[in-house]
């Protein structure tokens, strides 16, 4: 009896609140995890947020504003799925982006290919989103886990260190970039031996067992994938038993803003990362963007997700400016071989598997001032670390 | 030799922390019986807390003052929580107490949040603790020793506490006679006040003491509590040493796990705990207790009768508006309709046990995420036909929840709230980490529907059609001998029994009827998301069911269904609010307090004040 | 005359105190039967071994001849014995008639139907029992409403839905002002006597157990020490010493009080 009249109450409000929204600017739906992953998804709010100040006034889209919906998941991938759902279907947007968390992204790539949305992927790593689970809707921004992956595996075929240990989130994003490095480096250095794997629970890390269980494998070298929190406690943990003296660390994302910040004067010193040294920019479109966000917000400084925010919300205005519509079709045409134009200098989304060339810089990490940064930094293109076309052919499931 | 002694010693160090915010939570329930939830909050904030005052505190005095007066800031800051949330829910099911310190969880994140900020803070290092001692050659952190040292002083002081002082031993009196304390003339409030405080700045403690270890984010207060539930309830849910034990015992056994079974470190401590509890179901030095020690709120539940004309009616006329949604709204509607049906469905399906069974199951989501893994497995494995993998995950969740529910049907209370969640536990674990079946963390994605339900509207259809059949099925079964039975069961099991019912095998039935309801949500769900995820069948999903029965009213048939539509809808909008879970967790506990008969029960109340509905004799 | 009970050597004890120790006594057909004994004599204990709720630790229990001792209540209940609870334990949530209802499910073994409604199953036969006990015109009051003494009218209607041949009954009149718990007693008198049915129970007062009960047992810290009428069981010197003696008749009486 009750039921009824709530849920009559509740449909008509949802049917009132449906037909309200205004058609005077281009709505770009946005999922992240603001509250989950707050402190990686707000530096890429604000990134987005710059990008759109920049765009719109210099006339926007198509004569238009461009504006992007920001929506919190929870982290949680059903709600992604039903704010995607909603994003498209009730508030007007004309095509998905955002995420961090890997595995929200595959399942907002997975929704869109099955409704027919487009789905620029803006953060999330793993790399099945363009490879094994690729789709002709989805799109990837982020350089990929392969390609950093290889960048640092390069850099260890060079030294003598023939075995290894791995440490990485159990998702998603962890296997895939272990795997990534294994394959990598295996193919420069056949005889290396990978004597241990250790994979804790992402945001759940043990640091002490893990680090005694690494000790315990007695390897020359250690591949660190692990992010936030976790690498936090890995790295204090890993100091103070010291299981990284006289032994080569890479760490994949370390050099991140996002991750080596927090660490302060604890930040390791000579492990080689991926990241970005905004802080030793002196010139060109780097530094413009650099200089650009600090005006923009006072007292802050510019992470990766920055970036990543700002080059996505270009990305979007570029193809919609390129393609002359917010039709679907249109879009997906316009996404083939899209140039933009970003402080890394121009990128290109490939027609081949819809990954953007957007590349990483590489560096070894050291202390200065009480704080850890990257030096004898370099910017590396991805072309020459990406599987082959034929590879990427195969992986990519035929549609 | 020296290796396995540094792992050892890990476990320990590891064990201290543990120890604290657990033994916090036993004695508080030992005492006042609430489960709070909300503890693990109270260890973040500790760590907070801590984090804050050593920064401007130095030295060895400012570090090992901030610790203490950590624990004490956020004691009172239990003070504040046990004054103006609980005590009015003290004498409520555990339903009540649960939903509360729920509420509590959505505040103190926001709150910390507002505070504190998103970036996560690593935690300042002990002054002169900063190196290693070499134990057998291996390098044991001097700070881990400090602890090892430190855990059994913590012990003995509260065994001293409570054994030798006059507050200890009331308290000791109080955890196996709550009655008797009353009647020596001793303020029960108070000393539930003074207990609250206690065990608030243990978890305060807590979370300051790992600051060297680790530091202070805003996922730590969820990360901690289902391991300090593992301990609390391994260890005997009021006992302290049972605490301490237990703690130590799956500490050390992480501490192994990471080391040679790398990838099933969760999964290993919940069959511990389903070990344990199968063996000994109240902990292993936990007391026996009988059912019925919690109170009712309010009336007792009522007479029920199927709906009359005048609801039927409403019902087809509500049926026929849904059936014509596709014609006049948007598709957004419809996936949103199609949404709060499959909720609908799996909170009537928890009512069921819950209201009508009287077992307040803590781990319901198990079986919903348990169906859609069933379909989901099945169309990524064996390519089944999405007809038979979506029939199959009822009849899954079915079988799932007659496996789990033979162990946990021989407790009763609390306890088989602890067990039911135990085995959700595990078989989250389960999925979770063995991510080469089941995908882990990534999910299983592209499971959708057949061409002849792949549109929106076909499928809202469906779910219309099988979602609503559901809980009217259920709400049928509810006014059948079988639902009488259960009710009856639920009434007197003592009466029931002397007349020829079997209680056990009844509530086991219905347990398994209620799992494959909900598996049968859980089937509509993934067919109509295309992924499912392990999240699906974590602690949040089970409590998310069990806040919207509250809300919607325990006493009511339709309360599930009602406070499915009413949360879906509200989160709808509220999600979109920059502090969300502050206003939300705020109005759940407005809801315990001021209105704990829930929405329909409130409604009920005064349509007969205004004379709209028929006035049931007063219970006077 | 075949005995409806018998009962053999009974023997309950709980970690070495010996609660019940060896006791045996018969129940006829037709008979009312009184346990009585001062507070802690073992009768709630040798009630619960005779319903199954307790296990003995040694002795048998035989019904019509059968072995019913270990088996769970509700088989005891399957094969013809009703029981009423010091304590009501009637379904708060239910009707009186659907109390009666719920008996009368179980007893017709539809118990794990789902298919017709409960409310209307059994309801003339409910109704009949309830007339049989004076409740029929409160049959669709919500129970828990009712007035103690009603209440336990209700159990006793619930106790006699299946027909059973032998019906316990502990305490009966627990809990009710004297005048209430002579007419409860009659009923239940009368209602035996037309049914035939066999009656043990229990009894704090001693009026009533004098009033009604054909036969008398002592029950003393958990040995039988008489049994006899009414006029016997006050004459047995036994009895007397440990009602009068000890002054616990007294103390019994009033207890409920």
């Amino acid at each position: 009896m009750k039921q009824v009249k709530t849920l009559l109450a509740a449909a008509a409000i949802a049917v009132l609140g449906s037909s309200a929204y205004a058609a005077d600017t281009i709505k770009i739906g946005e999922i992240n995890h603001y509250k989950r992953l707050a402190a990686f998804a707000e530096p890429y709010k604000k990134g987005v947020e710059l990008a759109l100040s920049e765009i719109n006034s210099s006339g926007g889209v198509l004569g238009k504003d461009l504006e992007f919906i920001f929506r919190d998941d929870q982290g949680k991938p059903g709600e992604a799925v039903k704010i995607a759902e909603e994003l498209m279907t009730r508030d007007g947007a004309v095509m998905l982006t955002g995420t961090i968390l890997s595995n929200v992204g595959l399942a907002i790539s997975s929704f869109a290919a099955e409704k027919g949305y487009i789905y620029l992927a803006a953060e999330p790593l793993a790399d099945a989103l363009v490879w094994t689970s690729g789709n002709p809707y989805t799109f990837r921004l982020r350089a990929s886990t392969w390609v950093q992956a290889a960048m640092l595996a390069e850099e260890a075929a060079k030294t003598d260190a023939i075995r290894y240990a791995t440490i990485a989130p159990n998702y998603a994003y962890g296997t895939a970039a272990v795997e990534a490095f294994k394959v990598n480096l295996k193919q420069r250095k056949p005889e290396v031996e990978f004597v241990t794997e250790q994979w804790p629970a992402l945001f759940k890390i043990d640091a002490g067992s893990e680090v005694q269980a690494i000790e315990s494998a007695k390897p020359d070298a250690i591949y660190n994938v692990t992010f936030g929190p976790d690498l936090a406690k890995f790295v204090r943990e890993g100091t103070t038993r010291g299981v990284f003296e006289g032994r080569k660390v890479y760490g994949l994302l370390t050099g991140e803003p996002e991750y080596l910040e927090p660490l302060k004067d604890e930040a390791p010193e000579g492990w080689f990362v991926t990241g970005y040294p905004w802080y030793g920019f002196t010139a060109g479109p780097e530094k413009k963007f650099v200089d650009a966000y600090i005006a923009e917000f006072p007292g802050e400084t510019p992470k990766i997700g920055s970036l990543v925010g700002y080059m996505t919300a270009k990305s979007i205005a570029t193809l919609i400016t390129d393609a002359g519509s917010t039709e679907t079709d249109a879009l997906l045409a316009a996404f083939k071989d899209l140039k933009v134009d970003t402080p890394m200098g121009e990128i290109t989304y490939r027609a081949l598997d819809h990954q953007s060339t957007m590349g990483a810089y590489v560096g070894t990490t050291a202390l200065e001032d009480g704080k850890g940064v990257m030096v004898d930094w370099s910017y590396k293109d991805p072309a020459a670390y990406m599987p082959s076309d034929d590879e990427v052919k195969a992986m990519r499931p035929a549609n | 030799m020296g290796l396995f002694v540094a792992q050892l010693l890990t476990g320990l160090a590891n064990a201290a922390a543990l120890f604290l915010v657990a033994s916090g939570l036993s004695l508080i329930f030992g005492v006042t019986r609430i489960v709070n939830f909300a503890h693990g909050s109270l260890y973040m904030l500790g760590a907070y807390v801590g984090l804050t005052l050593m920064n401007h505190l130095p030295g060895h005095f400012g570090f090992w003052g901030s610790i203490v007066m950590a624990g004490l800031i956020v004691g009172l800051i239990g003070v504040v929580i046990e004054v103006c949330v609980l005590r009015p829910v003290y004498r409520a099911p555990e339903l009540f107490q649960l939903v509360a310190t729920f509420g509590v969880i959505l505040v103190i994140q926001d709150l910390a949040l507002m505070i504190w900020g998103a970036e996560d803070q690593l935690g300042p290092r002990a002054p002169g603790l900063r190196s290693v001692v070499r134990i057998l050659g291996e390098p044991v952190p001097q700070y881990d020793l400090a602890l090892i040292a430190i855990t059994p002083f913590i012990l003995f002081g509260l065994w001293w506490f409570i054994a030798k002082t006059r507050t200890g031993i009331l308290v000791r009196a109080a955890t196996q006679d709550r009655e008797m304390v009353g009647a020596l003339g001793v303020n029960q409030s108070w000393l539930f006040t003074g207990v609250f405080f206690l065990g608030s700045a243990l978890a305060g403690l807590g979370g300051a003491i790992q600051l060297p270890k680790g530091g202070a984010d805003l996922l730590m207060d969820l990360n901690i509590i289902s391991a300090v539930f593992v301990v609390v309830v391994v260890g005997g849910m009021g006992s302290i040493p049972g605490a301490f034990i237990a703690a130590v015992l799956i500490s050390v056994l992480n501490v192994f796990g990471v080391a040679y079974v790398p990838q099933s470190t969760l999964v290993l401590m919940y069959v511990v705990m389903a070990v344990v509890l199968m063996v000994k179901p109240y902990g292993l030095l936990g007391r026996e207790e009988k059912a019925g020690e919690h109170g009712q709120v309010g009336e007792v539940e009522r007479p029920i009768r199927p709906a009359g004309l005048v609801g039927r009616s409403l019902v087809v006329v509500l049926l026929a508006v849904l059936a014509l949604v596709p014609f006049f709204a948007s598709t957004f509607m419809q996936v949103l309709i199609t949404d709060i049906v499959i909720f609908c469905l799996f909170a009537a399906s928890l009512q069921f046990i819950l209201s009508s069974g009287g077992l307040v199951s803590f781990g319901h989501a198990v079986f919903f995420g348990g169906g859609a893994y069933v379909s989901a497995l099945l169309v990524t494995y064996s390519e089944t036909p999405m007809e038979v993998a979506f029939l199959l995950a009822p009849l899954g969740a079915g079988l799932l929840a007659l496996g789990i529910g033979w162990f946990c049907i021989r407790l009763s209370g609390v306890y088989f709230a602890m067990l039911t969640l135990a085995f959700s536990q595990l078989v989250w674990s389960l999925v979770f980490q063995w991510g080469s079946v089941t995908g882990g963390d990534d999910g299983l994605v592209n499971i959708w529907p057949s061409d002849w339900l792949s549109g929106t509207t076909a499928y809202y259809y469906f779910t219309l059609a099988l979602g609503v059949g559901g809980i009217l099925v259920l709400r049928h079964i509810i006014h059948s001998p079988f639902g009488y039975t259960l009710r009856a069961t639920r009434d007197s099991a003592r009466q029931a029994e002397a007349t020829g019912i079997d209680v056990k095998k009844v509530q086991w039935l219905a347990f398994a009827l209620a799992g494959a309801m909900a598996g049968l949500a859980g089937g509509l769900f993934v067919f109509s998301k295309g992924s499912i995820f392990p999240n699906e069948l974590e602690i949040a999903k089970s409590f998310d069911a069990l806040i919207v029965v509250f809300l919607g009213g325990v006493k009511t048939l339709s309360g599930g269904v009602v406070g499915a539509v009413f949360m879906e809808s509200v989160k709808d909008w509220l999600t979109r609010l920059e502090y969300w879970r502050l206003i939300l967790g705020l109005l759940i506990i407005a809801v315990v307090i001021i209105a704990p008969e829930g929405i329909v029960g409130s409604l009920r109340k005064f349509g007969e004040r205004i004379g709209l509905v028929k006035e049931q004799e007063s219970m006077q | 005359m075949n005995a409806i009970l018998e009962v053999r050597d009974l023997s309950k004890s709980f970690g070495g105190i010996k609660a019940v120790n060896g006791v045996s006594f018969d129940v006829a057909p037709g008979e009312l039967k009184a346990l009585i004994g001062p507070n802690g004599a073992g009768k709630s204990t040798c009630f619960n071994m005779l319903m199954g709720q307790l296990e003995p630790t040694s002795g048998t229990v035989r019904l019509q001849g059968e072995k019913i001792t270990g088996l769970p209540p509700r088989k005891i209940w399957r094969r013809g014995v009703g029981r009423t609870f010091q304590i009501t334990g009637t379904y708060q949530s239910m009707t009186v008639a659907e109390n009666v209802q719920m008996a009368l499910i179980s007893h017709h073994r539809r118990l794990f139907s789902v298919l017709p409604y409960a409310h209307t199953l059994y309801r003339d036969e409910a109704l009949a029992l309830l007339d049989v006990v004076g409740m029929a015109e409160q049959a669709d009051r919500a129970c828990a409403i009712l007035a103690y003494g009603d209440l336990k009218r209700l159990e006793l209607a619930i106790a006699l839905s299946h027909n059973p041949k032998l019906l316990l009954m502990d305490e009966p009149t627990a809990g009710m002002a004297p005048k209430e718990r002579i007419n409860l007693m009659q009923l239940t008198a009368d209602i035996v006597r037309d049914r035939g049915i066999s009656v043990l129970f229990t009894e704090h007062d001693m009026d009533v157990v004098f009033a009604h009960a054909h036969h008398i047992m002592v029950l003393n810290r958990g040995e039988l020490i008489a049994e006899g009428t009414a006029a016997e069981v006050r004459e047995n010197a036994r009895v007397q010493e440990v009602y009068l003696g000890g002054g616990t008749l007294y103390a019994a009486e009033t207890e409920d009080a």
